[in-house]
């Protein structure tokens, strides 16, 4: 009685704890669990096919009941890089930091040193928007050729993450048919920002990725 | 004294009159506080392609891999994410087995290791749709089942059927064609 009651109680951290990562969400400890942990990054073309739309998620496995509470870190700079040579070394970047319950929003521009470490240069081009509360229509602004969005959103990431974790551990052969969404019901935060294609580098190929980056 | 007494009374009256004109327009709109931006930012996460650091980096260098630059990674990471591949999947245990896109574990890992998403300001923007390879990554895009056909679906995407689509095609929530794009939170 004991035992399966242990052993129920592994089971279930264990499966608590694979739950835990998926497209980048929780992905590394430093990370996971902060309000700088990013669980996503999409970069598609915009609904006008002259724009592309960057957004970022941070805060994932948000419950309904969490929401409201959740809240964009002031101390946490959400950065979108953008390489237009393909040296994987950023050309421009896109910087995110809320104030006050606002995100501002600096760039695109050429940033005065890349990696690791930032600094906001104050004479770029800024814009912003009120972050939207939970429980109301997303608020949406239109600044300096850009759309602007901040607030919680249903994570958009689909997938069967603990299955995919059974897999791995070596406790089952391969996914169901049909899966389980593990992410289903959950929420996050997002900044979504849709610029001109025509100030990231125009045409060919962008590579980009999403930085957080903490006040020291 | 009686000069100083009118010059500091004028100089009083003229300074209280600038003060009045200064300050005239306060009422109506307050000066705004200074936001500040001031400080020095240093990185804490980040991500290009999805689930590259969950799957590929081993536990002990999860961190490292998020504070490595992209142009750096490679050269750090490439070998470990070979290793930790042919670990994961059969469709990679033999010499020379590629993927659909025709790499083997070598070039595959080579181009995941940079963790950077690729963008095309030219045109469709897909992670893959069938045509389309790495030229971006939509909302609606099924990235883990794409990920997992090109991780264990062989040549041909016919090898482990049972572990390359997790049978989860489509979001919880239906997105929208305008902006924000993403559906409103549960």
């Amino acid at each position: 009685m004991k035992k399966s009651k242990i052993l129920l109680g592994t089971v279930i951290i264990a499966i608590i704890g694979l739950i835990t990562v998926a497209a980048d969400h929780i992905d590394a400890p430093a990370a996971q669990g902060t309000t700088a942990d990013i669980t996503d990054f999409y970069a598609f073309q915009g609904e006008d096919t002259n724009n592309l739309v960057f957004v970022a998620n941070v805060q994932g496995l948000l419950s309904p009941g969490s929401t409201a509470a959740a809240q964009f870190d002031e101390n946490v700079l959400v950065e979108f890089n953008i390489d237009t040579n393909n040296d994987n070394v950023e050309d421009l970047v896109i910087q995110a930091i809320p104030r006050d319950n606002t995100m501002y929003f600096f760039g695109p521009y050429a940033p005065g040193t890349t990696g690791l470490s930032s600094s906001i240069n104050e004479m770029a081009t800024k814009s912003s928007v009120p972050v939207t509360t939970y429980g109301v229509p997303a608020v949406v602004a239109t600044e300096n050729g850009m759309k602007m969005f901040a607030g919680p959103r249903d994570d958009p990431f689909f997938m069967d993450f603990a299955r995919y974790g059974q897999i791995i551990g070596g406790t089952a052969p391969g996914f169901n048919n049909p899966g389980s969404d593990t992410f289903k019901g959950t929420n996050v935060l997002s900044i979504v920002v849709e610029v001109p294609k025509s100030e990231i580098g125009g045409s060919g190929t962008i590579n980009t990725w999403v930085e957080t980056k903490v006040k020291q | 004294m009686k000069i100083n007494f009118i010059k500091y009374t004028a100089i009083l009256a003229i300074t209280s009159l600038i003060m009045v004109g200064c300050s005239n327009n306060d009422n109506n709109e307050p000066t705004p506080i200074p936001v500040d931006f001031s400080g020095t930012f240093m990185q804490k996460d980040q991500m290009g392609r999805p689930a590259v650091n969950t799957v590929f980096v081993s536990a002990s260098s999860k961190d490292e891999f998020n504070v490595t630059v992209p142009s750096e990674q490679n050269a750090k990471f490439q070998s470990m994410f070979e290793t930790n591949l042919k670990a994961l999947s059969p469709a990679f245990a033999n010499p020379g087995d590629k993927n659909a896109l025709g790499l083997d574990a070598a070039a595959f890992t080579g181009l995941l290791a940079t963790d950077v998403l690729n963008v095309s300001l030219d045109g469709k923007t897909t992670f893959f749709d069938g045509t389309n390879v790495l030229t971006g990554r939509a909302l609606a895009d099924d990235v883990i089942t794409v990920e997992l056909l090109l991780i264990f679906g062989g040549e041909d995407f016919s090898e482990n059927p049972t572990l390359s689509d997790d049978n989860v095609s489509a979001n919880d929530k239906p997105f929208l064609t305008s902006f924000p794009y993403l559906a409103s939170p549960w």
